[in-house]
């Protein structure tokens, strides 16, 4: 953690530290618990008066069955994003392992959706499914399904996920590439030798020893759909048609900012932060530590 | 390769070349739709084919009033925000990170561990769940529309910190000693051997950082209402609700695709630092 050399006690490390100190506490510590503040408050309906009301916002949210259907909601869309995404990304990198010429050719045009922001994934899948015109729905009426995501909230989903999934496949591909190409070729050729054909050999070799790496891409998938993926839902569904595609960030946005009931989300946020949090506990508890083979 | 059978080369190529189609469709598609004219982006089915109108396309959008009908500020204004905006973030993320990562690692004083937790702790509060606060404190400090407020309160980085610590521990304690009895006092140290020594490190967190940045989209939106501060990425939800009065979407296909162009510039562009950043500041 210290050097075993390292300079002596001064006010400089002191004014080293202050400016990353001063914005965490100004823009981040002082806000988060002002959140945990405000979600043990109520206003009146016309903003006068305040009270302290313990955990009551925490008690509506969860008899609020609207909520447990976002939060629920958030849960489906998270596991759909990460196995669509990291199962597609799964397939190209154990045959991107295999290629000996081209796979840097084929990293290089399968990273780079990494770098478009999610707003703007929302806005290309948005304009391939338009209606109207988009390519999609104009295919998919040959095949008798009449594809309209305002109005069906079932395709509005499967839109938003896609999207996600889209975007995400870029990170996941270069985390299981290079998983891959660490383990050592002996023990594949050591396989090899033994009479196991590339099925086999992927599924009771490959797959197991690259399990760290799919621990801490769930994890990290999990965070992306949960808080990354707001630009996508904004820009393609605002939540709709029917709240079918509200999930949790959103809808603490929305209640926050267009419905302006501060209390409740604020009581939002402080859940939100107790997820990230275990999250970020799972992530540096478990993953650091590898599974052991 | 274990063995060499011929079926499976070439299905691992087919395979391949699926995905990469796959993955690259919604930008062929975007492309297409910026080099055709509106009346032809109005006629489903939609174009596969790029058309003959990208150059007009592009000096419409870069330099004429964009979408027609719309109020919002010309598109090279947009990009000028957002490249202000994501080296800003950058650069400063990168700035405050070594300096404390520097105080941590070399430096032996009383709540050290404290402030090392303090960082720790933004990792576990992204923009996301503290919305309202914070957009009351950039409002209170009077930030609102203006460069400051969109990249000051997002540069406090753990994920950089971390990453400039761990490369700092790397480096032999010899090196300390040494310049220590060449008579150099901490900042020289930091500035003559310690920069030089992690530049590389510096450059892929530049990258991530970069790309970071530029793909901001909640806090633009809270924290700008001055369409002269409005950023690129911002204004293709803006075009989106445009479209569904009138739809123009050679034009909006186009500024989607200036929108994207530099974050994957630097991506494809620096492919190995991508990696290294990537991979480095995520574990």
């Amino acid at each position: 953690m210290l050097k075993r050399v390292h300079f002596p006690t001064s006010a400089l490390p002191y004014l080293l530290v202050a400016p990353q100190i001063i914005i965490t506490l100004i823009f981040f510590i002082w806000p988060a618990s002002q959140a945990v503040y405000q979600s043990f408050l109520i206003e009146d309906a016309f903003g006068l008066s305040t009270e302290f009301v313990w955990f009551e916002n925490f008690q509506i949210l969860f008899e609020d069955s609207q909520y447990l259907e976002t939060f629920w909601r958030t849960i489906v869309f998270s596991a759909a994003v990460a196995v669509l995404s990291m199962g597609s990304a799964l397939i190209l990198a154990a045959f991107a392992d295999r290629v000996v010429r081209g796979a840097t050719t084929y990293r290089t045009l399968l990273i780079w959706p990494y770098a478009v922001a999610p707003v703007l994934a929302g806005a290309l899948w948005v304009f391939m499914f338009n209606p109207t015109l988009g390519i999609f729905p104009y295919i998919l009426e040959f095949i008798g399904i009449d594809w309209n995501h305002y109005l069906n909230g079932g395709q509005a989903m499967t839109l938003v996920i896609f999207a996600a999934a889209w975007k995400q496949i870029a990170y996941n591909f270069l985390f299981y590439l290079a998983a891959m190409q660490s383990i050592p070729r002996s023990l594949i050729e050591a396989a090899a030798i033994d009479g196991a054909g590339p099925v086999r050999r992927f599924w009771d070799h490959i797959f197991p020893l690259i399990s760290p790496t799919t621990f801490f891409l769930l994890v990290i998938n999990a965070v992306y759909a949960f808080f990354d993926t707001f630009g996508i839902i904004h820009a393609v569904t605002q939540g709709g048609p029917a709240n079918s595609t509200t999930i949790l960030v959103y809808k603490v946005f929305n209640d926050g900012f267009v419905g302006l009931d501060l209390g409740g989300s604020a009581a939002q946020s402080v859940i939100l932060m107790i997820l990230v949090i275990a999250m970020t506990v799972v992530q540096f508890r478990y993953v650091e530590r590898k599974v052991e083979y | 390769m274990v063995e060499n059978r011929r079926i499976l080369g070439i299905m691992s190529h087919l395979v391949l070349i699926l995905g990469v189609i796959m993955v690259a469709l919604p930008i062929w598609i975007t492309f297409v739709a910026s080099t055709h004219d509106a009346v032809r982006m109005t006629q489903a089915p939609i174009p596969m084919l790029p058309g003959t109108h990208f150059f007009e396309n592009f000096k419409q959008t870069l330099f004429g009033a964009g979408l027609s009908g719309s109020e919002g500020a010309p598109v090279w204004r947009m990009l000028l925000n957002s490249m202000a905006m994501a080296l800003m973030i950058a650069f400063g993320k990168i700035a405050i990170s070594l300096l404390s990562a520097f105080a941590i690692v070399y430096f032996k004083f009383p709540f050290r561990m404290g402030f090392f937790w303090m960082i720790f702790i933004t990792l576990m509060l992204p923009v996301e769940v503290r919305i309202l606060p914070t957009f009351e404190v950039v409002a209170n400090l009077g930030m609102l529309n203006s460069y400051w407020g969109l990249s000051i309160p997002l540069i406090a980085s753990a994920t950089a910190t971390f990453m400039l610590r761990q490369v700092f521990l790397t480096i032999p304690d010899e090196m300390l000693e040494s310049a220590r009895i060449d008579g150099a006092g901490p900042l020289r140290f930091f500035w003559d051997i310690l920069i030089p020594l992690s530049r590389t490190n510096i450059a892929a967190l530049f990258v991530i950082l970069f790309i970071y940045g530029w793909n901001q989209y909640l806090w633009p939106l809270l924290i700008t209402t001055d369409t002269d501060m409005t950023t690129i990425v911002m204004s293709i939800k803006q075009m989106l609700e445009a479209a569904e009065q009138s739809p123009q979407w050679n034009i909006i296909m186009m500024t989607a695709l200036l929108a994207m162009i530099p974050p994957v510039f630097v991506v494809v562009g620096m492919q190995r630092l991508f990696v290294q950043g990537l991979t480095e500041t995520d574990k």
